[in-house]
Order: C-alpha cells, then sequence, then structure tokens
C-alpha cells in the first residue's frame, strides 16, 4: 500500500473549496491543505452536478491521516496504523457508503447522518458506520509525530481549572480509557451551556458552566450525539493496540499520552468549540428577545381573565 | 483435564450479628485448559490461547473476586451505594469468568473432538429446526459477523421451551442476560482478541474456521441433560 505523504502546511491552498469531509464541521481544526488541479476540478464538477440537481451519489472519501503510516513508530507501528486505517476505517467508510446510496440521508453531512442515525439512542444500522468514521477522522488527528509533552496557554488554564492539575487530568482520562468495557473510546470534551439532565440549556448560563469533562462512550458513540464539544479521544477497542500491546491497554494509554497526543490539534478544537459555544449562547439570547418582545405585544389578549364569581371559600 | 481448583477462604468479620457468624466466601480460580496451549493449532495460534487464557481470562477472575470481597465487606457494612456500584464490575468480570469457562470446554483439538457433528439428538434437533447443521452454522456465523463491538455470539437451548436458538451478548454479559430460561452449548468469543493476532480485522475467517475444533460433545452433554 503506498504510504500518503504528510500534506504540506506552508503555502496557500490552491482552492478554498473543500470536500464535505475535507472539513470536519465546525469542531475540527482548520488545515491548510494543498490540493492538485485534477482534486479541484473534480470538486467543483461534483458540487456543479449537485446544484443541478443531477443523481449523484453523494459518498464519504477515506480521508487518510495527517502524516505518513510509519510516522508513529516505534509507539504505534506502521503495520497497527496500515490495518486499523487501511481496512478498519476504511471498512466503515465503504460500508456507510453502500447504507445511504439512494436514501434521504445520500447527501447528508457525516456529522448529521451521526445525529439522525443515533434516533436518540434507538440506533439505526447506519449509525456504527457513521460514528466509526467520524470518531476515527478524529484519532488520527489527535495524534502526531513527535506528540506529547503538555498543553499550554488557554487550554492549559483550563484544564488546570477543571481538573485541578494537568496531573490529574492525565490520571482520570487514563482511567476513564482503561475501564471502558468493551469496545469504545475515550474523550477529552468541552461542554457548555447544559444542564446535567437531558441536554436541556442552562436558562441562566454563565461561563462555569463551560467546562472541559472526561467522557467514554461504548463501540461508535462520540459526544457529539449529547451536544458537546469533542477535543481529544483515544481508541479503546482491541483493535487499535492488540498488534503493539496486546492485553496491555494501560500501556498503549501511557503511551498515547506521553508520545503520541496531538496538544495543538486540542488547542485549536478548543478554540473553535469557545467560538461555537460563544454563538450559540448569542443566537439563544436573541430568540429569547424576539419571543420577549411577542409575549410583551399580546399581552392583553393572553392575559387571564377574572372569573366573576366569588371562589374563596372563605365566608 | 479440567481440574476446577476452588479455594475457599473464611474470612471472619467482625460483627454485627450477635450470632457470631462466620462467613465461608469461596473466591473463584482460572480453571485449566483441557489442552495444551498449542493443541488449536492453525485454527487458533498458540500465542492467542496463552494471552487469552493466562491474560483475559485470569484478569476477569481476579477482579471479579475483588469486586467480590469488596462487596462482601459492603453487605456486612449495609452500605447500599456501594452494593449498587460494584454491579457492574461483578456483570463485567464475572460474566467474563462464565463465558471463557464455558468457551475452553467449548472447544477441542481436531485430533480428539474438535470438529466432529453432533450427536443424535443435538443432531436432530439442529436438523429439525435448522434445516442442516450447515445452516446453523451459517446464521451463527452471520450472527457473530454481524454483531458490533466486543460480545459472544451462542448456540442456546431454551430449556423450558426445549428449543434451540442462536443469540448475541454484548461485553461480557452471559447468556441468561438474554432469557433465564437460556443454556448456553455453545459460545463463540467475537472479542477482537479472541483473534485479531491471527486473522486481524478478518473476522468471517475466524468464524469460518473454529468450527474445526468445536467441541459438539460437551454440547450435546448439556443438551441430553435438559432434554433427555
Amino acid at each position: 500500500m503506498a504510504i500518503p505523504v504528510a500534506f504540506s502546511a506552508s503555502s496557500s491552498p490552491t482552492c478554498t473549496v473543500l470536500p464535505r469531509q475535507g472539513l470536519p464541521g465546525i469542531l475540527g481544526s482548520p488545515r491548510p491543505l494543498q490540493w492538485t488541479k485534477k482534486e479541484v476540478c473534480t470538486l467543483l464538477y461534483r458540487r456543479c452536478r449537485r446544484k443541478i440537481g443531477f443523481m449523484v451519489t453523494a459518498k464519504f472519501d477515506l480521508k487518510p491521516p495527517p502524516y505518513a503510516l510509519n510516522s508513529l513508530e516505534p509507539h504505534m507501528s506502521q503495520e497497527t496504523l496500515e490495518y486499523h486505517w487501511g481496512k478498519h476505517h476504511r471498512g466503515y467508510v465503504e460500508n456507510l457508503n453502500k447504507q445511504i446510496v439512494g436514501t434521504e440521508l445520500d447527501g447528508m453531512s457525516l456529522e448529521d447522518i451521526i445525529i439522525v442515525s443515533y434516533n436518540k439512542g434507538d440506533l439505526l444500522p447506519t449509525f456504527n458506520n457513521a460514528g466509526q468514521i467520524w470518531n476515527h477522522n478524529f484519532f488520527w488527528e489527535s495524534m502526531k509525530p513527535g506528540g506529547g509533552g503538555k498543553p499550554d496557554g488557554d487550554l492549559l488554564k483550563l484544564i488546570e481549572r477543571d481538573f485541578g492539575s494537568f496531573e490529574k487530568f492525565v490520571e482520570e482520562f487514563k482511567s476513564a480509557a482503561a475501564t471502558q468495557f468493551g469496545s469504545g473510546w475515550a474523550w477529552l470534551a468541552y461542554k457548555a451551556n447544559r444542564l446535567e439532565v437531558g441536554n436541556a440549556v442552562n436558562p441562566r448560563p454563565s461561563d462555569e458552566d463551560k467546562k472541559l469533562v472526561i467522557v467514554k462512550s461504548p463501540n461508535a458513540v462520540n459526544p457529539l450525539v449529547w451536544d458537546y464539544s469533542p477535543l481529544l479521544t483515544i481508541d479503546v477497542w482491541e483493535h487499535a493496540y492488540y498488534l503493539d500491546f496486546q492485553n496491555r491497554r494501560p500501556d498503549y494509554i501511557s503511551i498515547f499520552i506521553e508520545k503520541l497526543v496531538s496538544w495543538d490539534a486540542v488547542s485549536s478544537r478548543l478554540e473553535i468549540a469557545k467560538a461555537r459555544a460563544a454563538e450559540r449562547e448569542r443566537e439563544e439570547e436573541r430568540k429569547k428577545k424576539e419571543e420577549d418582545d411577542k409575549m410583551a405585544d399580546g399581552e392583553t389578549a393572553e392575559m387571564y381573565v377574572d372569573n366573576e364569581t366569588d371562589d374563596s371559600e372563605v365566608e | 483435564m479440567a481440574l476446577r481448583r476452588v479455594s475457599k477462604k473464611s474470612i471472619e468479620l467482625g460483627l454485627w450479628h450477635s450470632h457470631g457468624l462466620v462467613r465461608e466466601f469461596s473466591t473463584f480460580s482460572l480453571p485449566n485448559l483441557p489442552y495444551d496451549y498449542w493443541a488449536l493449532e492453525p485454527v487458533i495460534m498458540t500465542e492467542i490461547m496463552k494471552l487469552h487464557h493466562q491474560q483475559h481470562h485470569q484478569s476477569y477472575v481476579t477482579n471479579y473476586n475483588n469486586a467480590l470481597v469488596r462487596l462482601e465487606h459492603a453487605l456486612t457494612m449495609a452500605d447500599s451505594p456501594t452494593i449498587v456500584r460494584l454491579q457492574s464490575a461483578i456483570k463485567f468480570n464475572g460474566g467474563g469468568h462464565i463465558n471463557h469457562s464455558i468457551f475452553w470446554k467449548n472447544l477441542s483439538p481436531v485430533k480428539e473432538l474438535g470438529g466432529e457433528p453432533p450427536k443424535p439428538s443435538l443432531g436432530s434437533a439442529i436438523d429439525r429446526q435448522y434445516g442442516s447443521l450447515d445452516a446453523l452454522i451459517q446464521k451463527v456465523n452471520a450472527e457473530g459477523a454481524a454483531l458490533q463491538g466486543s460480545g459472544w455470539v451462542w448456540l442456546a437451548l431454551d430449556k423450558e421451551r426445549k428449543q434451540l436458538s442462536v443469540e448475541t451478548t454484548a461485553d461480557q454479559d452471559p447468556l441468561v442476560t438474554e432469557g433465564s430460561a437460556l443454556v448456553p452449548l455453545i459460545g463463540i468469543d467475537v472479542w477482537e482478541h479472541a483473534y485479531y493476532l491471527q486473522y486481524r480485522d478478518v473476522k468471517s475467517n475466524y468464524l469460518k474456521n473454529i468450527w474445526k475444533v468445536i467441541n459438539w460433545k460437551y454440547a450435546s452433554e448439556i443438551y441430553e441433560k435438559e432434554c433427555p
């Protein structure tokens, strides 16, 4: 299998048109990409056809990791990447494409397919493939060659605020990853303006409500379904570590934190998540004001009309 | 030869009860395999058998015992939050111990009993319900392949209705979680640790090949006990 070349991050992109998957929703970190002329033409052609309403199958592509498959050695072997990305991840992409063709999911974004298929917990058949495609894209981008170390800036400040210290955060993250029974994922996520129960919106949002949380999820589930903004993930399905670590999941988790995590990616995701939360807050305030105005206008009609009779029980 | 060593530990708990009760608390042990680690080659490689038995199953046993000791203490202290909190660890690790104990007995080297078709009573029940042994195998493999994440696929006997069925359970949930009357005849582990080192991502090859080492004699004995 050809080892994909790492994308150049230096020169300006030759086009601003990105495939649906090239910009992983507002939550992904924007990566300057260099597209070949051929890729640009294919994309423009596809978009053109869609606009004119041709019968196009909107297929998802298998996005390669932003580094060569051997560049995470010796912490994560090339062989693991070849199977994990080349077989498992590819399989999810191919299977989802087969599942959505000709259905109403065809043409929807990956995130939308995930939310629709999650179906409030009563998973539809497309959920596993859609979730796993997104999760694996996110996972590759959570790592980098020469990763590890410590975060800095706003991210470190928030980690220290919400976990006490970076070391305590690491302890909690490792514990979550180690105790996800069966297959699944552990996440660092940004949670904003949501009450603890049932995804309800906090009527009195404050900065304290916006916080970092560690969560774990089974199989293909991810924090998008809880309306959190994922910042970092580790895959704890056995196929992610078995070739390199066999049953020693805790060792894999330690190596991931110490040698692989891309704190740059996590930081830029945090900025996007904060911006998204602020935008939503403004939107919710605007909506609330609109409703209040409507109420004020219709107030006389809405008012409770007193009953003439005396209902009092006092004689 | 399967030898189950069960050690009995008497834990004298310092007591509330006026009777001065001494509780007998049996901890669980890793059962020996009925064959050598290399005996299921080339269907299941030695390294997988070693890791699967000595690491995975052992760790379920260890964690199961730990959870039970903590449960015993919590019961004595009438500590309900802890009693409830321990349930998931007990279910997961206890289930892992139950399931793997059955699994080792479900397998046998090819030169012994592995792969030999089931005896008359189970064999004809399978033919009656599924048409043929092959048809049953296809169904089990399809269910096992379709299972997403970790879990088990079972040939089950409903001992009340005297009917066979193919079931799946997630993670380490034992078969009984699918129905209290269900008795496991054959269980196939489809966690990735059961096959990944050898079969990689091609679970279907593992499922195709494992029938060469399935011990139908054991399954038949269980069946005949429930359906004499």
